[in-house]
């Protein structure tokens, strides 16, 4: 018997996976399966729905998926679109490339914190920018550039553009070399080697980087708080999650937002799964081994 | 005809693009912390373009206004607590998840990505909800635990396909020359691990100092680690000068700054997903 299941993998080693298998139910599936229980006990409505069906009524409420889709789409579109080029132009080896690349990287040590305050002072109507606008004369008041729909999207691309950048380069650097000079010895130019054989064997990768940048942008919170407009035009769900939660002390509601706030990102991670599959997936090597 | 491609003289305009943007990053970057390092060093910025005078006080200030000893205190706690128990856990899981191919294996490998893919806040407030009821709302461990939730499948996620790589007939070898699993798992695994493991832990420390959303969920008083100070005092204005609460905010970016080199130092950034094949 235990001959048997050693051949299907099953033998003791399998233990080591207990300590992370048990930490997972207790500390993750619980807590969710707990929390979406509680979304359906609603503390301040009557009927099992009452919390979904209030979110969904409630345009205060309702809004928030559509203002932070329209905030985490546009910046993780953005930051994967920008961030071919720049990586493409760097696949290769050059004096200085790890210092640039720490140099791009280094936004992500900035801390929400310094990058709203830093964007405040240096964009705020009477920061460096609108000075210089002012005195050059190519604007007659201060542009309103922070405490807005643009502040925030600014915020989103400082931080997640290093983050997909330093991922597509990664997968950039997986794609052997050879297939382009194959192509080149073909008679390929320039323009058919990145769009015929690299940008196809680098698209799978890019939806992944799209994936995990958007997670990064629909969770924002901190600074649509700091440099957006946390009641209007940058009122993201996180904020009506957490008012919810620890402001109006209504567990169940933050719940189900939270619940809500999940479905809606893995809803858009399943729609670029979806298209993902229908990509070429392959091996991204040479023909030898 | 030549089959080589020659260099170009003249860039495309592409690669103007991509280098205007990186350029206009850089410079954009450089004089954002430049405005929040000169704000923190001047006296007063009213209507100018420099403040009126320089000082390093607001540093002082803030180290004792915000009590940052013991803030520090509690962030390296929690940050130290943190690898360690994500790398206790997450370790002999990646090792089984290398070396054995059961049923269920991609079920439980997609099981472990769920908690990366979802906002913090999704499983957060849950959490500490849970967290309240069992009496640990606002403690130093409740922040530690939430924390695990995505540094563990972290771990296991970076170190699964670094413990691919080590070939499995060392292991063997060990044993025909008869070691036992624990002497394995010390004196033949152990320092083959020591660079993965550093690079993982090194990444969740960055992770863990950094990350706002659970830790802010699930921290009270006396628990709460840098990132969260430092959002209060940037969340209410005017209780402090705007001077100090930027002087923190460079301290958070100084000590950010050392963790991420020390990382980088260990971890080739390019090779986090895919092996760099140099040209031949």
């Amino acid at each position: 018997m235990r001959r048997r299941l050693a051949e299907h993998g099953i033998d003791r080693t399998l233990l080591l996976l207990l300590p992370a298998v048990a930490f997972l139910v207790v500390i993750f599936l619980y807590p969710f399966g707990y929390g979406l229980v509680l979304s359906f006990q609603p503390e301040r409505y009557v009927g099992v729905f009452a919390n979904y069906e209030h979110f969904f009524a409630d345009p205060f409420l309702r809004d928030t998926i559509a203002i932070t889709l329209g905030l985490a789409v546009p910046a993780a579109l953005f930051n994967v679109i920008a961030s071919v080029p720049v990586a493409y132009r760097m696949r290769g080896a050059f004096a200085g490339k790890r210092l640039l690349i720490g140099m791009l990287v280094m936004p992500v040590t900035l801390g929400t914190v310094l990058i709203a305050k830093g964007l405040l002072t240096l964009l705020g109507a009477r920061g460096w920018v609108n000075r210089g606008l002012l005195e050059l004369g190519l604007v007659d008041d201060p542009v309103r550039f922070v405490n807005n729909y643009w502040g925030v999207l600014l915020t989103l691309v400082i931080t997640g553009f290093p983050f997909a950048f330093l991922l597509t380069l990664s997968y950039l650097g997986g794609i052997d070399p050879m297939l382009e000079r194959a192509a080149a010895t073909l008679g390929a130019g320039p323009r058919q080697r990145f769009w015929q054989i690299t940008f196809p064997l680098l698209l799978p990768g890019l939806a992944i980087t799209f994936i995990l940048t958007f997670v990064l942008a629909f969770a924002v919170f901190p600074s649509a708080v700091l440099v957006g407009e946390p009641a209007g035009e940058t009122r993201v769900i996180s904020i009506v999650a957490y008012r919810a939660a620890y402001e109006q002390f209504d567990a169940s509601m933050g719940s189900a937002i939270a619940m809500i706030m999940g479905a809606v990102q893995l809803a858009v991670v399943a729609v670029v799964l979806g298209v993902r599959g229908r990509l070429y997936r392959g091996p991204s090597g040479g023909g030898k081994g | 005809m030549s089959a080589i491609p020659r260099p170009r003289v003249v860039a495309s305009p592409l690669a103007w693009l991509a280098w205007g943007f990186v350029g206009f990053f850089l410079v954009f970057m450089l004089a954002l912390i430049a405005a929040v390092v000169v704000n923190s060093l001047g006296t007063r910025w009213l209507d100018h373009w420099l403040p009126d005078a320089f000082t390093t006080h607001w540093y002082g200030d803030a180290w004792r206004e915000f009590g940052l000893t013991s803030v520090m205190r509690v962030t390296i706690e929690i940050a130290a607590a943190v690898v360690a128990l994500s790398l206790l856990i997450g370790v002999p899981a990646s090792y089984a998840l290398a070396r054995r191919d059961f049923p269920g294996r991609r079920l439980v490998m997609l099981a472990f990505l769920v908690p990366l893919l979802l906002p913090p806040v999704t499983y957060g407030i849950p959490l500490a909800t849970v967290l309240l009821r069992h009496d640990l709302g606002g403690t130093l461990t409740g922040v530690i635990l939430a924390n695990l939730v995505p540094s563990v499948p972290f771990v296991i996620l970076t170190m699964t396909p670094f413990i691919e790589q080590i070939d499995p007939r060392i292991e063997a070898a060990a044993r025909t020359l008869g070691a036992g699993t624990a002497t394995i798992f010390v004196r033949i695994l152990g320092p083959l691990l020591v660079p993965g493991m550093l690079a993982a832990g090194l990444l969740v420390l960055v992770r863990t100092v950094g990350m706002f959303e659970l830790s802010f969920f699930t921290a009270g008083p006396g628990s709460q680690p840098l990132v969260v100070v430092l959002y209060y005092a940037a969340f209410a204005p005017g209780v402090r000068a705007s001077q100090s609460i930027d002087a923190m905010a460079v301290i958070y970016m100084g000590l950010m700054l050392m963790l991420l080199v020390a990382a980088l130092s260990f971890v080739n950034p390019t090779n986090l997903v895919a092996r760099l094949r140099e040209n031949p």
